[in-house]
């Protein structure tokens, strides 16, 4: 509790180095094991997978501020529409400075502000739309997209999507409207785990060729492997180049789930499944920082 | 029984037209959006005049929904227009999670409400959607009964801040409110003093009740008339008041008994003041093709269908 906040620098704008955003995921994924942990349940899967492409947003591609506002102007936006995958939003929300670190001690506990899943209502600064419900979170994304274009505002807006979620309808009916529409201050990233609750996407829904059907809907269409930094942010930085140019942009993001602990890796059992205590030092010890800050 | 005059009979729903194009001019916040029934909500004046504040989404309600509640995120104001099945049924889960439980200031405006919708069936002809709206915590619920009452709803929602259902429908009706109404939400409209029995109407129903009146002044029976334009927050006060001066209770509407303005009574008399109820509603149904008038009669939504439910509740009320 005594060094909260020590990876932050809460203004509007960081540009961390590769090897300062390695650091902060290790530092990431450590809170999202302990939170987990601490309350034998919640999300570590695709919340570790996730943890790059996140932590890449918020110190090095977004333009934000941390003091927060719900409107956002002049301000890049993220939302995240596979909302399960709480634990690593609210842990880089608090290592980038929305609410303090010690918060993340009261995840899925009563009366805390982090709720299992994303909720506006306790007013936690950083979230700007419930989730949890899949399917949701592309059209809130373009429709503060177009509030943006209406403003006269050239920031843009990311979004969250697990693959799975992608079999709701809902998806769909956004993937048609944004391209007609050009929303093109828009990017959709889709985590492509390659798995769900009750299996492997090939084996519960066949995704098929989402570049295909992507392109086929009028999507400008990039790929990348979520984690490595080395790829992700050259093309997290090229999709922000191509705003603007009429046409959303999609990026299909290949991760592993459980990224960084071994043992959670590839496989969708951990899921929504919490570790141990025995574990938790595992996956602790696999997860190391220069100068770890646990909450 | 006070008498009600007009001139003229207007559908509700191009009150709702009127009002969001004069908002068009007067709220730069205030946003449109469609899912393929521009004309039948009524906003092509608004669609014409404000085409860039104006959203065509197709028929895609759930994409509707949650692009309305990202552009509050932008400060907006969105008003989102499509038939009342689809507004509410359709994405009862969009609304729940990104409006509701968010909190954004989107106002769902549902047309072709109830059996006046017609001749497409029940399909079309929901009966429900009071009661889901009013399930959802934080949901405003509004149900005006004519044309000028509907466009002094749409503006007043407007200022108001928070998610709002507003409910209207497709026949032409008399329209007989003042035309410089101010709307206050949650605030029941005494339509006619009276000391024998209450009779709390919504919507369509409110007209009914006016007609139920005069015949019931003819029978020797002196109903007081309330007009409840806000199903939710419901005027307690209000109810109260008149209840405990009359003794009995009937509601009206063109909603399923279940879930809509009559149970909201129900559980208010149940805590506060017990006293015969008596309901005109549809019972458990659903609708069929018909025209608004005849379906209307079939499932007992006219005015002498109240007149039976007063001289009904008169027979249970305490001597």
């Amino acid at each position: 509790m005594s060094q909260e906040n020590t990876l932050t620098s809460p203004v509007a704008a960081q540009q961390k180095s590769v090897a300062e955003l390695k650091q902060i995921a290790s530092q990431v994924r450590r809170d999202i094991v302990r939170m987990v942990h601490a309350v034998n349940s919640g999300h570590p899967g695709g919340s570790l997978g996730c943890t790059d492409l996140l932590v890449s947003l918020y110190f090095r591609i977004m333009k934000h501020d941390p003091s927060f506002n719900m409107n956002g102007e002049g301000e890049d936006l993220f939302f995240l529409s596979n909302g399960h995958i709480s634990p690593v939003f609210y842990s880089v929300l608090a290592r980038s400075g929305y609410f303090p670190v010690s918060e993340l001690a009261t995840f899925r506990k009563l009366n805390s502000r982090l709720q299992g899943h994303p909720a506006t209502h306790e007013h936690l600064p950083g979230i700007r739309i419930a989730s949890g419900s899949l399917g949701q979170g592309m059209s809130v994304a373009i429709g503060a997209a177009q509030a943006k274009k209406l403003n006269g505002d050239a920031s843009l807006v990311y979004v969250l999507m697990g693959d799975g979620e992608l079999e709701e309808g809902q998806v769909w009916e956004a993937a048609m409207y944004a391209p007609h529409q050009k929303v093109d201050n828009l990017i959709a990233i889709v985590d492509r785990n390659g798995q769900q609750i009750d299996g492997s996407t090939d084996e519960i829904m066949n995704l098929g060729s989402l570049r295909a059907k992507f392109e086929a809907f009028g999507w400008r269409v990039l790929e990348t492997n979520g984690n490595d930094f080395d790829q992700l942010v050259p093309t997290l930085e090229e999709a922000g180049k191509l705003s603007g140019q009429g046409q959303p942009t999609m990026i299909l993001m290949d991760t592993q789930m459980g990224f960084g602990v071994d043992y959670m890796m590839g496989s969708h059992k951990w899921h929504g499944v919490a570790p141990n205590d025995e574990q938790l030092e595992k996956a602790l010890q696999q997860l190391l920082v220069e100068q770890a800050s646990d909450y | 029984m006070k008498d009600f005059p007009y001139t003229e009979s207007k559908d509700t729903r191009s009150g709702f037209g009127v009002a969001l194009h004069e908002l068009g001019k007067t709220n730069p916040n205030v946003v449109a959006l469609t899912a393929d029934l521009t004309g039948s909500l009524k906003m092509d004046a608004f669609k014409k005049d404000f085409p860039e504040r104006f959203f065509q989404v197709g028929i895609a309600e759930a994409n509707m929904m949650g692009i309305a509640a990202g552009l509050t995120i932008g400060g907006k104001i969105p008003f989102t227009g499509t038939f009342a099945n689809f507004s509410t049924g359709r994405v009862y889960d969009q609304i729940r999670q990104s409006i509701a439980y968010s909190g954004k200031n989107v106002k769902i405006c549902a047309s072709h409400a109830g059996v006046t919708l017609g001749e497409d069936g029940a399909t079309h002809q929901i009966l429900e959607d009071l009661g889901m709206m009013k399930m959802l915590p934080h949901m405003t619920v509004i149900n005006p009964c004519d044309f000028n009452q509907t466009k002094a709803a749409t503006l007043a929602i407007a200022d108001y801040e928070g998610p709002v259902y507003l409910r209207f429908g497709r026949p032409v009706v008399p329209n007989f409110t003042p035309a410089d109404q101010k709307f206050e939400i949650g605030k029941a409209v005494l339509l006619n003093e009276g000391a024998d029995v209450s009779i709390f109407a919504t919507g369509h129903l409110v007209w009914k009740a006016i007609l139920a009146g005069h015949l019931l002044a003819a029978k020797g029976i002196n109903a007081e008339i309330i007009n409840i334009h806000t199903i939710k927050p419901l005027d307690a006060q209000a109810i109260l008041a008149s209840v405990r001066k009359t003794g009995c209770v009937v509601s009206a509407e063109e909603h399923q008994m279940n879930g809509g303005l009559g149970d909201s009574i129900a559980q208010l008399l149940a805590r506060e003041e017990p006293l015969p109820l008596e309901m005109v509603a549809v019972n458990d149904s659903f609708g069929e093709s018909g025209t608004p008038d005849q379906l209307m009669e079939k499932y007992g939504l006219m005015e002498n269908d109240i007149v039976a439910a007063v001289e009904k509740v008169l027979t249970r009320k305490a001597k």
